[in-house]
Formats: C-alpha cells, structure tokens, sequence
C-alpha cells in the first residue's frame, strides 16, 4: 500500500505539473521563451509517461516517452527556434487577449474540467481519474493558447502542448492499445504539416506567418 | 485480419493504397489519370463484391455488418464517378498552368490515400483505429484544399487544420473515455476498444463516463460533419480546394465523420442508463439547418453556396437521427446516401461551369441553359433535386421527416419545414439567375464527359421514383438498430 501511495503521488504531481507549466504558456509573451516554456512540457510529459510505463509494467510506453523526449523537447523546438530566427519574427506575440483575461479563462477551465471528471469518473479507479482530470486541463488550456495567438508558430506550439495531454490522458488508461502508435503518428503529422509544408508556404507567399496576414484574404471575394 | 488476395475488405483497403505508391512516382498526366480511374474502378468492384461473398467473421480490427456495407458501396462508387470527373479537371486546371507536374502526382496520390483512409474508416470494428482512419481522410484534404497555394487557398487549409486538430483532440479525447468505461467489464487492452465487443456489454458500462464520452465525441467528430457553431473550416475548404476535392468533402468525408458518431450512438442506446443523444442532436440539427438557410441568401461565390447547402442537410440527417425511431432513421439514412450522390453530381457540374467562365462568382454566370444545355440542364436537375422538389430521392426522404416529425412534436416540425422553405427559396434565387437570363462569361464548350454528374442524377431520380424492394428492408432493418 505504500508503494502505491507513492506511485499515486509521483504521478499526481508530474500530471498536475504539466498543468502548471501550461499556465506559463498562456503568459509567454515572446516566441523564445514560449518555445522553451513548450520543451519543458515535453521533457514533463516524458518523466510522467515513463512513469507510467513503470508502474503499469507496460515496457511498450516507454517508445512514447522516448518520442517525447527526443521529438517533442528537442528536435521540434530547435527546429522552430530556427525558423523563428530564419523569418525574423522573435518579437513579441500579439495575443488576441491579454494576460489577465487569459489567466481567468485558464482557471475556468481548468476548474470545469476537475469538477466534470471528478464528479463523473467517482466510481473509476483513483489514478487514472486524477489523471484524467488533469490531462483534460492541459487539453482545454492547449486548446486556449491555440485561441488566443494568432501568430502560426504558436499556434503550432498550442496544438503540441493540447497534444501532450491527450498523450498524458491515454498512458493513463491503464492497458489502452495503440497509444504508440497514436503518439508517432502525432509526431509525423507535426513533422510534416505544420513545419514543413504550411510555415514554408505561407512565409514563401506572405513573407509573415502572421496568419492575421491572412484575414485579408477570408471570406467572400466580392 | 485474413490477408488472403481474393478477400474483398483487404482489397478495398489495399488497392488504394498500392496505387497511391503507384500514382505518387510514375510521371504524365495521361497515364496517372487512367490509373487513378482504373484503381477506384476495381475498389469499388471489390465492394460491390463484399453483397456476394460471405462476409467475413467480425475480428479485432475490421468490421462488415449492415450499417456499414452500403457506405462502402457509396463511398467507393462516388469515389469512382469523382476519379472520371477529376481527369477531365485536372487536365483543364494542367492546361491553365494552376497545377505543375509535380503537384499532379501529389494529388493523385493523396487522392487514392483520402480513399484508403474513408474505407478503413468504414470498415473499422476498432474504435481507435476508425479515430486513425478518419484523420488520416481529414489530414490529406486538408493536403488537397492548400493546393493551389493561392492566398485564399492557404487560408482555408490553415482554419480546415486548426479546427479539424480541435475535432482531433475532442474525438481521440472521447474515444479515451470510452475504453475506460469499458475497462471494468470488457477488461483491459486490445478487447476495450472492439465494438462488437463493446455494443454487448454495453448496457452494463458506466453511465456518467459513458455521457461525457459522447459529448466530446459528438464535439469531435461534429467538427468533421460541420455542424453549426464547428463549421468554420467548410465553406473555404470547399471554395478554395479543387472541385474533385469539394465534391468528395461534402459528398463522402461529412459522411465518414456522421457514421462514426453513429456508431457511438448506438453504443449509448444500448445503455439504459445512459442520457438519450437525440435532444441534443435535434438541437444542433435544427441550428444548423436554420443558420446555413440563412447564409445561403449571402451568398457570392458558387462553391460556397453549396458548401452551406451541405451544412443545412447534414443538419437535417442529425435532426432526423435526433428524432430516432424507425421511421426518421429510416429517412436519415436515405438522405445520406440521396446528399451524397446529389451533392457530388452538383460539384461535378461546378466544376465544369467554373473552368468554362473562369470565376466561381454567382453574378459573372448566367443563362447557362443557352450557351451549354447538356451541363445547364444536368445543373438545373442537381438543384432542384438538392431544393427537395419532387419526384427525386431528396424529396422523399425530406418528406419522411417531416411528416414523422409532424406526428410526434409538431413545433419541430414546424421549425425543419421554415428552415426547409427558406433553403429552398435561396436555391431558386440563384439557380434562376445561372441558369436562365441573358448569357454572360465565356461561351466556350467543355472538353468534359457529362457521365458521372448525369448518372448520379438518374440514380437519384431512379430511388425518387421507386426505391428496390431488397434496399427498403436494409434500410429498415439499420433504422431499428439505430434504435
């Protein structure tokens, strides 16, 4: 019983960390520190899968965590720290919302998705319903950081950190088949997608990836 | 999986594949066109082959039963009829110089991967991996409708990515908190995420995570059926894409994302316990039929026109599945298949009178009956078959809504037949004024074959007029599973 207080503990706080280093996203308001504040999630989400993959005895997970570890804190945000300095757009983010209103939108959130999973998951086993709790949080607040950024590279990012709580809500579900799989083919979409196809083409025709750049162009052409 | 070469499922799933390895490396316009025909040809005779052949035993990852065998049919069918369309296209849209070489064999091969991905989807007895199977059909149109890297172009590829990683997150999110419903009873691992499986135990499954399931479901793959407050992402991707592309997003993608959220719904009926799906489908139905009636009247561009037509009847399907009971199913799933085949015969023609005048602007077309009867009148026949005039398929299934929906809550009915109305008086506004009046805009003639958009329109008149005895028992016969 004490091993698993203490398993239950450790995880505990590496999910509820991945919802705090979220909360630093929404305030980042420069693309660098933005971009470290998201390697920090991933290195986070790798400790808490591998975690995971130790104490459910499932060796498969540790691959994802691998995956974290090396694609998402390291290769994805040296490469966009590169096209950040090759486009010359390291100003500071314009943010459809400021600060103050973003942080009480978090909260909300954050606070509808404890009592949703809390109050409905009471019969469920103890830790993957905190964790799911938890996981839910890091999806809505991604989810909030890709609403309020209108600039593509963050709202790349947004889309990465509400990824990792998907990745966070399926490693808890103790024994669920395919996350590997689910989590490298994340991890090729992001590859190929976003860096490689759209910021390419849309600096090559806009020389910004602004996409308010793009808001000119919307709608019906009269 | 039984992987022997003579075995229809694999072959609708392989053939795909292996041609868009094919199609992604062979060069010439000519060559690349026909193989992408032949290729969806032989799919789709693989699926007309799956009524004969004993179907096979439901396994861990696929699935053949009755809800599903006559979407593959469909899809593969439409899949077919768009490839024949797409040559004659993209041999105009080459001669224009807006594709390059290069951007052809991409096309071609994301075309036969789209297909690969919308029949795994269907065929899928795995609720993951139909989440697979669906975004990968998702992704590659997103792929598609950036295409012709215009302004315009990637906008709508950007907001079509955006909104659909949302669809993404909220269905994968559902998808979660099913196996953990089923962790308790069906046990842990590959056996949680079985549909058959799941559907038999179901009625024992935790009912408050089995609620909130459906709702991210619902969220998630509604995006994908572009529902009202979610459809963002339709009306550019279908404007900005190639037309083959508008005429299989609206024709075959929005059904995939609606068959998937199906199949939950019937996992929720099984639940006693469980709240009913319909209110809240009626009311997103009901919105958005109503809202895209309204924005049908504004209107310019003429694949935006019908990209909103699209939303307004995946509204009524939702309202009609909200409603549930045999008699709406049995509509709902008529004006699936009648959508689908109306729907993409409309893209066809649009596609056609675009590259003939050269703009998708309503104002710059008109009397299109004058200057080419064969596509303005196969035109005129597509809209009023999508306005829900009779004699045609539309009408018939529209009229079994209404008329069910009048018998049980008549201030429903009320409301579907305003949204109706109005749908239909913005349909004539704009069909009068392309078709008829004074010519304007190019009088060339198209290089094109009329075939696909005519047959799809027979067809439709055909199950307007009268719909085959064997038919009529599937569609009962899903209506009562649907519950």
């Amino acid at each position: 019983m004490q091993m698993h207080s203490l398993a239950f503990d450790i995880s505990h706080t590496l999910a509820g960390g991945l919802v705090l280093i979220s909360f630093m996203m929404l305030y980042q308001d420069r693309l660098y520190s933005l971009l470290n504040v998201f390697a920090l999630h991933a290195v986070v989400l790798a400790l808490s899968v591998a975690w995971q993959a130790y104490i459910q005895d499932a060796p498969h997970l540790y691959i994802t965590a691998a995956i974290a570890l090396v694609f998402k804190a390291i290769v994805i945000p040296v490469a966009l720290h590169r096209i950040v300095k090759q486009l010359g757009i390291h100003r500071d983010i314009e943010s459809a919302l400021s600060i103050g209103p973003t942080m009480l939108a978090g909260m909300a959130l954050v606070a509808l998705s404890m009592v949703l999973m809390l109050r409905v998951t009471a019969d469920a086993d103890p830790l993957a319903r905190e964790d799911l709790a938890f996981a839910l949080s890091v999806v809505l607040l991604g989810l909030l950081v890709m609403v309020t950024r209108r600039n593509a590279v963050s709202q790349v990012v947004g889309f990465m950190s509400l990824e990792n709580g998907l990745v966070l809500a399926a490693t808890g579900a103790k024994g669920m088949p395919l996350v590997v799989e689910i989590s490298v083919a994340f991890s090729i979409l992001i590859a190929f997608i976003v860096i490689g196809i759209f910021l390419f083409r849309i600096r090559e025709r806009f020389d910004s990836v602004d996409v308010s750049a793009l808001d000119d162009y919307r709608g019906e052409r009269r | 999986m039984t992987m022997t070469s003579l075995d229809p499922v694999s072959a609708v799933l392989l053939i795909p594949i292996v041609s868009a390895a094919l199609l992604a490396v062979l060069p010439g316009y000519r060559l690349t066109a026909r193989l992408n025909v032949v290729a969806s040809l032989l799919t789709f005779v693989a699926a007309l082959s799956l009524f004969v052949v004993e179907r096979p035993q439901p396994g861990a990852y696929v699935l053949v039963d009755d809800l599903n065998i006559v979407f593959i049919v469909l899809n593969t069918f439409v899949g077919f009829t768009t490839s024949i369309f797409s040559a004659s296209y993209i041999a105009h849209e080459l001669e224009t110089g807006r594709l390059t070489p290069v951007y052809l064999r991409f096309y071609h091969a994301m075309y036969q991967i789209m297909m690969f991905g919308m029949n795994l989807a269907f065929v899928s007895n795995n609720i993951g991996l139909m989440w697979v199977a669906v975004e990968i059909a998702t992704l590659t149109t997103v792929l598609m409708v950036g295409i012709y890297r215009t302004h315009a172009a990637l906008e709508a590829a950007w907001k079509y990515f955006i909104l659909g990683s949302v669809g993404i997150a909220f269905a994968l999110f559902g998808t979660i908190l099913v196996y953990m419903a089923a962790g308790p009873i069906v046990g842990e691992g590959q056996d949680g995420m079985i549909w058959t499986l799941l559907i038999q135990h179901a009625a024992a499954f935790d009912p408050a995570l089995l609620n909130v399931a459906f709702i991210f479901l619902f969220l998630g793959y509604g995006t994908k059926v572009g529902l009202a407050p979610l459809h963002a992402w339709l009306p550019d991707a279908h404007a900005e894409g190639p037309t083959p592309i508008s005429a299989v997003l609206s024709g075959l993608l929005l059904n995939v994302a609606l068959y998937a959220l199906l199949r939950f719904k019937i996992l929720l009926a099984a639940n006693p316990h469980a709240i009913a799906p319909g209110p809240l489908m009626v009311t997103m139905g009901l919105v958005s039929l109503i809202f895209a009636a309204f924005m049908l009247y504004r209107r310019r561009d003429i694949k935006r026109l019908f990209a909103y037509s699209s939303i307004e009847h995946m509204g009524i399907i939702v309202f009609a599945f909200g409603m549930g009971g045999p008699l709406a199913n049995f509509a709902g799933l008529l004006h699936m298949v009648m959508h689908s085949l109306t729907k993409s015969a409309i893209f066809y023609a649009v596609g056609h009178i675009s590259q003939i005048k050269g703009t998708q602007r309503i104002n710059r077309i008109r009397g299109l009956t004058v200057t080419h009867p064969a596509l303005g009148w196969g035109f005129v026949a597509g809209v009023v078959a999508i306005a829900g005039l009779p004699p045609l398929g539309i009408f018939m299934s529209e009229f079994l809504i209404v008329s069910s929906t009048f018998a049980r809550q008549p201030l429903l009915a009320i409301a579907l037949v305003f949204g109706l109305l109005l749908a239909f008086g913005a349909l004539t506004l704009r069909l009068t004024s392309v078709a008829f009046g004074e010519p304007r805009g190019s009088k060339a003639s198209a290089e094109a074959s009329y075939v696909p958009m005519l047959a799809h329109i027979a067809l439709v008149l055909c199950a307007g007029i009268y719909l085959p005895a064997p038919l009529v028992v599937w569609f009962q016969h899903v209506a009562r599973l649907l519950g």
